[in-house]
């Protein structure tokens, strides 16, 4: 298994935290290097972190209806900031209306409350078969390609 | 660009394209935090070149920031960090979290209680794991500072892993300690038993907003007396509330290297890294086997790995 660097956010003003924290210990029971931001962080700082960090990953998590502008916030500095390559995902309480707009700002998969953790796991593995072979799957690298 | 693909084989030690340091350390000198960023990854993955790219830094003033499980580490590194960065200082931070023996994973999450230095673009903050280490200190961690460095961070916090008993390690990478302590009592004795007291530059009683921290910081004064480090200051702070925080920054920027510690630092050095070479030591596994297999001895053993790899 490739050991990744996952950056996993809680954006804007949102308290909600447990569910970020279950996915990222699951995260690293599966052998990964997960960085938690902690809450309330702006894009900005969470772009930041990201490039400190040398992340290849973030995943953003937002129970609190603010995903439609801060996802694709996130996704913007990404690409301003250089890190196209980096791949992005989510979860939280996302409502399937909401969805078609994160995948069209490059948002690769959404996780909503109840996934199994070996889902998100999946999602990984098939991000690290992408990048091995060669196929667009960062949030600046222009592909439909998404799970969920 | 180097590509994330290619870093994650590296990091793995799959043989890959050899990897440009050089551009990386002089496009970090020029200020780009991702090719820091990346520099820092490839030197903790062992990569020899970029190793040696961060040999001879620049003059910088590193200090390791320890103490048991909770004691408010990471929030006083968050305040320390923006003090410093608010005198005009450059500030890099690097906070250890231990990996887990069994997945190889590490949940990094000192970064959660940072508040003020996350809010600072002029501070760097970098997490590290301690991966493949056998102690709470992770292997090229000095490396990993030397690159801070050399990117031009003339102040380094290191903020270690909550340590148990017996982590002195850190005093042979900071050049100054500090040692945080919290109001209860129970620190304090295992503070004493580890010996990492008398290795302390600086002593912080943390929490000093709750009950017993007064009590604590005396304790800890009488402590010292008996020892060699009579003059170590003992200060009051409550990173929660900033009380204290400024009396800790004076303190810290006068601190001046000393002579005594400095042999004991190499000698910790020295070890570390002969540890380190013992464990990327081919013949290692094999001796480990004919060791459980009764076909050599301990004695035997260690005569052999002190032999040249190919003789
Ligand atoms: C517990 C809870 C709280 C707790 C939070 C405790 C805490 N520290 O987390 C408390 C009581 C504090 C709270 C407060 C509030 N809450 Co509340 N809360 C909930 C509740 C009941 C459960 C959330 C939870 O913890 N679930 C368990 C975890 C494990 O699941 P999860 O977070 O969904 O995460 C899973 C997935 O979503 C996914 N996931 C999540 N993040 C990520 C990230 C990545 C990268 C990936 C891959 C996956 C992933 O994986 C996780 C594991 O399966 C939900 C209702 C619900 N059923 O979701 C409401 C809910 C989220 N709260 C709600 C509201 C409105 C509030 C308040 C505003 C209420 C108020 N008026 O005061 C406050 C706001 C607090 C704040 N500062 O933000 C609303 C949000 C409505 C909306 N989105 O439009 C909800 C949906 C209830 C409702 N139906 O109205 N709340
Ligand atoms: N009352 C009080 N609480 C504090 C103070 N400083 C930190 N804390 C709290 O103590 C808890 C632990 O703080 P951390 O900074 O994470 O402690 P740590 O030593 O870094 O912990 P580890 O890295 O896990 O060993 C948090 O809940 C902080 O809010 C303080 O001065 N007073
Ligand atoms: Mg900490």
């Amino acid at each position: 298994m490739t050991r990744l660097r996952i950056v996993v956010a809680k954006p804007g003003l949102d308290g909600h935290d447990r569910g970020a924290k279950v996915v990222a210990r699951a995260l690293r029971d599966a052998g990964h290097e997960v960085i938690y931001t902690g809450l309330r962080r702006t894009p900005e700082e969470i772009v930041r972190i990201v490039e400190d960090e040398d992340a290849s990953i973030v995943g953003l998590s937002s129970l609190s209806g603010a995903h439609a502008f801060l996802f694709p916030r996130v996704c913007e500095l990404l690409n301003e900031a250089g890190l196209g390559d980096v791949v992005v995902f989510g979860g939280g309480i996302i409502p399937q209306a909401d969805r078609p707009a994160l995948h069209e700002a490059g948002v690769r998969g959404i996780f909503g409350p109840g996934t199994p953790t070996d889902e998100v796991l999946s999602f990984l593995e098939e991000v690290v078969e992408r990048r091995a072979n060669g196929s667009p799957c960062g949030v600046g690298e222009g592909s439909d390609w998404r799970r969920s | 660009m180097v590509h994330h693909a290619v870093l994650e084989r590296a990091a793995i030690g799959v043989g890959v394209d050899r990897l440009d340091s050089i551009s990386l350390l002089n496009e970090a000198k020029n200020g780009s935090r991702r090719s820091l960023a990346r520099l820092l990854s490839l030197i903790q993955s062992g990569d020899t070149t970029a190793i040696d790219t961060v040999q001879n830094p620049p003059a910088s003033r590193s200090l390791g920031i320890t103490g048991p499980p909770g004691v408010g580490k990471s929030v006083l590194t968050d305040r320390l960090a923006s003090a410093f960065s608010d005198r005009g200082q450059r500030v890099a931070v690097l906070c250890i979290d231990p990996s887990s023996p069994v997945s190889g994973g590490s949940l990094l999450g000192d970064r959660m209680r940072m508040e003020e230095s996350g809010a600072d673009e002029r501070i760097y903050v970098r997490s590290v794991a301690t991966r493949d280490a056998v102690g709470s200190l992770p292997f090229r961690l000095s490396a990993m500072a030397d690159a801070l460095a050399h990117a031009g961070h003339d102040r380094i916090l290191i903020e270690t892993a909550g340590v148990g008993q017996t982590e002195l390690g850190i005093v042979s990478i900071a050049d100054h300690v500090l040692l945080v302590e919290g109001p209860e009592r129970g620190d304090i004795v295992q503070a004493e038993k580890a010996g990492i007291l008398e290795m302390a530059d600086v002593v912080v009683v943390n929490k000093s907003d709750l009950p017993g921290a007064e009590q604590a910081a005396s304790d800890l004064r009488s402590g010292l007396e008996f020892g060699r480090a009579s003059t170590v200051p003992v200060l009051l702070v409550s990173a929660l509330n900033h009380t204290g925080v400024v009396d800790l920054v004076e303190t810290i920027e006068n601190l001046i290297p000393s002579d005594t510690v400095s042999s004991m630092r190499w000698r910790l050095r020295l070890l570390e890294s002969l540890q380190q070479t013992v464990l990327s030591d081919n013949r290692l596994e094999d001796l480990v086997r004919r060791l459980g297999d009764g076909e050599v001895s301990l004695q035997q053993a260690v005569q052999e790995l002190l032999q040249p790899e190919d003789a």
